[in-house]
């Protein structure tokens, strides 16, 4: 349900000022939330904003976050073309932390499912009011009256009135409800469809675009801060005095340790406060601090790894399971097992954890760089204890995202730090702060086992993932995975197979861990797509032909048949837009076609010199459809290089072809990371890597030649920022396997294996 | 005190000379399209001109840049029409963005010292400059769109 209401018109009932435009509010219908049902009042609150002044310009809000997936041009570019309006007579403002923009929360690669039918609606009605406040204007059927381009034109006449000129009237007008809007046809669509330079691309090249590090207010103190290497650790004592020394340092004060699980909470430490960045960042070194290092200071990666691969070689907790696969691996023409390891990751986006936090009279304003703005006045509300409503949210442009920025703690840091000193205050994280303090990747061991038949196809499926939750960062004592963890390539697996059983073990976990980039897709994705390839060598058939065997004839899954225990959240859609939940089920024969494109399109088959390969990957992902070729050629001293890749998505209805080109492209990049360099390990509880020196992520040197494809269909817009990363690495570890014969189960790719 | 010119603009600044320039920059001049990512100079998301050179911002301390012309991204070109911009602009190179002053600073010298770059000395210049969101292969067309141009 999507109500609409005239702001402004409300705002002229109660004698407010802002009456002299056009402004409409609207608000997505989300079923779990009270004020879903109530029509106006003081509850309800819009999503998003649109306001049209006199002089014509047209201000939309972009609610949702902007870390280069181009959300904040593609959603007001969605409102602008159902308002039928010129671009450039539009204005694009970045919406503050507020309730009345509804979900603000931008993960999940799910902004524009989940906004493009409202951001749809509120254009179109803004549209039809104008034009009906053009026939009152000129007395005649509003049926003659037509918007185009920024005017409402009469044809009979010839007249034509600008949306400027139209404002002050419209915003006196009754809002239509959403039933008697009439969207445009498709066809009829100017901007959706269409490449779209995204609309802070002459601030960013000429470096004026303000990301939260960029942010500055009178009489700001900078801050570095000193937290224990141990995830769980708490200060024991320390000593201010050197630091207090080195000139610029001002104070040096504590931000106590939250107690494990942290949550979103700050990790706690010393904070040295200066009169600029470097001078705290050099106080920070003479700080003699003596830690409690806590439980996990005997953490290391090596035996916990193992302790995880043991477990996976175990019966765990039962999450799907139809047909009988003991029964069918045992009477088995041909078996098949595999295991399978992923490590730790971090994010290390390109911009570091900072906030800017400035406390006045028992209120918080906060400038950060934040995915999830609603989440940044809650967990700072709570760290102050004060009221929510007290807390103002700004949201700066992200320096890179990736989930990282879902988390405010750095945000609550700032704040904390500015009530202590009683000054704006800057938290910068160092880069070594960064990648030693992360929310992690989940490190992850999975074993796989299949039975074929004489034919080679397969008849059982037996997958165990072992791996840390992301709920046990919030929770205490959480050792399996979640519905949505599991429903990321593990349960919904898509392959047409008669038994199959999906097993989650228990996993504890030694440092916080948080979303991802495509999340559990990445190892599940890895196991599954990798250990389909393992199966078509086991046949003797070739890969493309025993995909389209495994995936069978096309159809949609119906997860409870196919014994399904968990929940199954379909990448939240059935909660936050359950209107269009029945639109996005698992498709098989949408699989197929990324499948039959990628194939057709990447010279699949042809031949390639020795130690060059093809490999591919199909998988689904936050309601899209991948497929890759990754064409990959190894020297002799096992070093991998991708000189081509082929990438096909099905993303349904696309906004913006070329923000979703640009998406796969840097999907496919930071999935060469995932699989040739980022490693993230652990001695006695501290993080091994410190910067990008030790920390490594692809550089220009090893893109490939990367072409995108799409899917051109009618379905509804689904996820695109990170579709793209789950069947990359897999599609370039099985191209290993045919450019060498040798099989990649571990993550990064060891070159040592790959030598001639 | 140093005395620090950037963007043909003399600065007192009253630091210690050992701060790095991206710091000074940044938080005393007050000119943020410099961006810190590592402070290590792995990444190049701080590079700006030190007589027309590309260096890293976050290893050049003040006393090094004393009597040297520094330019930053903002002072590459008055309107923002240097032929690297306006080939970043023309194959929406940038996603997040935050490498991109960094990246263009890195690509504006190579072109200064070699017009008609092949493939790898694309390669070799842009290779400190880190991507995350990965943006490497617009970087390279617009780097060879740019040499056409200039």
């Amino acid at each position: 349900m999507t109500v609409i209401t005239n702001v402004s018109r409300r705002d002229l009932l109660k004698g407010a000022a802002a009456a002299s435009g056009l402004v409409l509010g609207f608000h997505v219908g989300f079923r779990k939330l009270p004020f879903a049902e109530a029509a106006e009042g003081p509850t309800f609150a819009p999503n998003a904003f649109l306001s049209i002044d006199q002089t014509g310009l047209v201000t939309i809000v972009a609610s949702r976050s902007e870390m280069g997936t181009g959300i904040k041009t593609d959603l007001p570019l969605v409102l602008a073309d159902e308002l039928e309006v010129d671009w450039n007579q539009v204005k694009v403002v970045q919406g503050q932390g507020d309730p009345k923009y509804g979900d603000q929360n931008t993960d999940g690669s799910r902004s524009t499912w989940q906004f493009f039918g409202p951001m749809r609606l509120a254009g179109a009605t803004a549209r039809q009011m104008l034009e009906t406040a053009a026939a009152q204007t000129w007395n005649v059927p509003v049926s003659e009256c037509q918007a185009q381009n920024g005017f409402v034109v009469h044809a009979p006449s010839g007249r034509k009135l600008a949306y400027g000129d139209l404002a002050k009237l419209a915003a006196t007008m009754p809002v239509p409800p959403s039933s008697q809007v009439r969207l445009k046809d498709r066809k009829d669509w100017r901007y959706i469809g269409k490449p779209r330079a995204i609309v802070d691309l002459k601030d960013i090249v000429q470096g004026r675009a303000t990301y939260g590090i960029d942010v500055v207010l009178p009489g700001m103190k900078y801050a570095s801060v000193e937290r224990c290497p141990v995830y769980g650790g708490k200060v024991k004592s320390y000593d201010p005095k050197d630091a207090l020394s080195v000139a610029g340092v001002e104070r040096v004060v504590e931000i106590p340790a939250t107690p494990m699980p942290s949550g979103f909470k700050p990790l706690g430490g010393i904070a040295v406060i200066a009169s600029n960045t470097w001078s705290a960042q050099q106080g920070r070194q003479r700080l003699k601090i003596e830690w409690d290092y806590g439980p996990n200071a005997g953490h290391d990666s090596a035996p916990y790894r193992a302790e995880l691969e043991a477990t996976a070689k175990e019966p765990g907790k039962v999450v799907r399971n139809h047909g009988d696969v003991d029964d069918a691996l045992a009477s088995a023409a041909k078996r098949v097992s595999a295991d399978y390891f992923v490590p730790h990751l971090a994010h290390a986006q390109m911009e570091v954890p900072n906030a800017v936090a400035h406390w006045v009279a028992n209120t918080c304003q906060t400038w950060s760089p934040t995915q999830n703005p609603t989440q940044v006045r809650q967990t700072v509300a709570q760290v102050l204890g004060i009221n929510e409503t007290d807390v103002t949210v700004n949201v700066t442009l992200l320096g890179g995202g990736f989930g990282r920025k879902s988390k405010p703690d750095y945000v609550a840091e700032a704040a904390l730090l500015s009530r202590m000193v009683g000054a704006p205050v800057k938290v910068t994280w160092t880069r070594e702060d960064d990648i030693q303090h992360d929310y992690y990747h989940a490190i992850c061991a999975q074993h796989l086992e299949a039975a074929l038949d004489q034919d080679g196809r397969a008849n059982a499926w037996l997958h165990r993932t072992v791996f840390p939750a992301i709920e046990a960062t919030f929770q205490p004592d959480v050792v399996y995975g979640s519905g949505g963890e599991l429903g990321q390539g593990v349960v919904d697996m898509p392959y047409d197979i008669p038994n199959v059983r999906c097993e989650n073990g228990a996993a504890a976990n030694h440092v916080r861990i948080g979303w991802y980039r495509s999340v559990y897709n990445i190892p599940h994705a890895f196991a599954v797509c990798s250990f389909a390839d393992e199966l078509a060598a086991a046949a003797g058939k070739d890969p493309v032909e025993y995909l389209r065997e495994l995936l069978g004839p096309p159809r949609t899954l119906d997860l409870k048949a196919l014994g399904v225990v968990a929940d199954y959240p379909n990448y939240g859609v059935d909660e936050l837009a359950p209107g269009i939940a029945n639109q996005y089920p698992i498709d098989a024969g949408r699989l197929r076609g990324v499948l039959d494109l990628v194939a057709a399109n990447s010279n699949w088959g042809e031949k390639l010199p020795p130690r060059q390969g093809r490999g591919i990957a199909v998988h689904r992902s936050f309601l899209s459809y991948v497929a890759v070729v990754a064409h990959v050629a190894v020297g002799n001293d096992g070093q991998v290089t991708i000189p081509r890749l082929d990438m096909v998505i099905d993303c349904g209805t696309i906004v913006n072809p070329d923000r979703v080109r640009a998406q796969l492209e840097g999907a496919a990049i930071m999935s060469i990371g995932n699989a040739l360099y980022s490693n993230i390990t652990i001695k006695e509880g501290r993080i091994e890597q410190s910067n990008y020196t030790d920390y490594l992520v692809p550089r220009i040197d090893v893109t490939p030649d990367t072409h995108v494809y799409f899917v051109e269909n009618d379905h509804l817009p689904s996820g695109v920022g990170e579709p793209g990363v789950p069947p990359t690495a897999p599609a370039i570890c099985n191209a290993i396997y045919a450019a060498t014969g040798k099989r990649i189960r571990a993550l990064p790719v060891d070159p040592q294996l790959l030598k001639a | 005190m140093s005395q620090i010119k950037i963007n043909g603009v003399e600065h007192t600044i009253d630091a210690d000379p050992q701060m790095p320039l991206l710091w000074a920059i940044r938080d005393i001049v007050g000119l943020t399209g410099t961006k810190f990512g590592c402070g290590v100079g792995a990444c190049g998301a701080c590079t700006i001109h030190l007589d027309g050179q590309a260096v890293r911002s976050c290893l050049t301390t003040l006393a090094d840049a004393q009597g040297h012309e520094i330019v930053t991204i903002e002072g590459l070109s008055a309107d923002g029409t240097h032929p690297v911009q306006l080939a970043w602009e023309a194959n929406n190179v940038p996603q997040c963005g935050y490498c991109q002053a960094g990246q263009i600073m890195q690509a504006a010298a190579l072109i200064k010292q070699t017009p008609k770059p092949t493939d790898q000395q694309i390669v070799d210049a842009m290779s400190g400059n880190i991507c995350r969101c990965g943006t490497y292969q617009r970087i390279r067309q617009a780097i060879k769109s740019a040499a056409e141009a200039v």
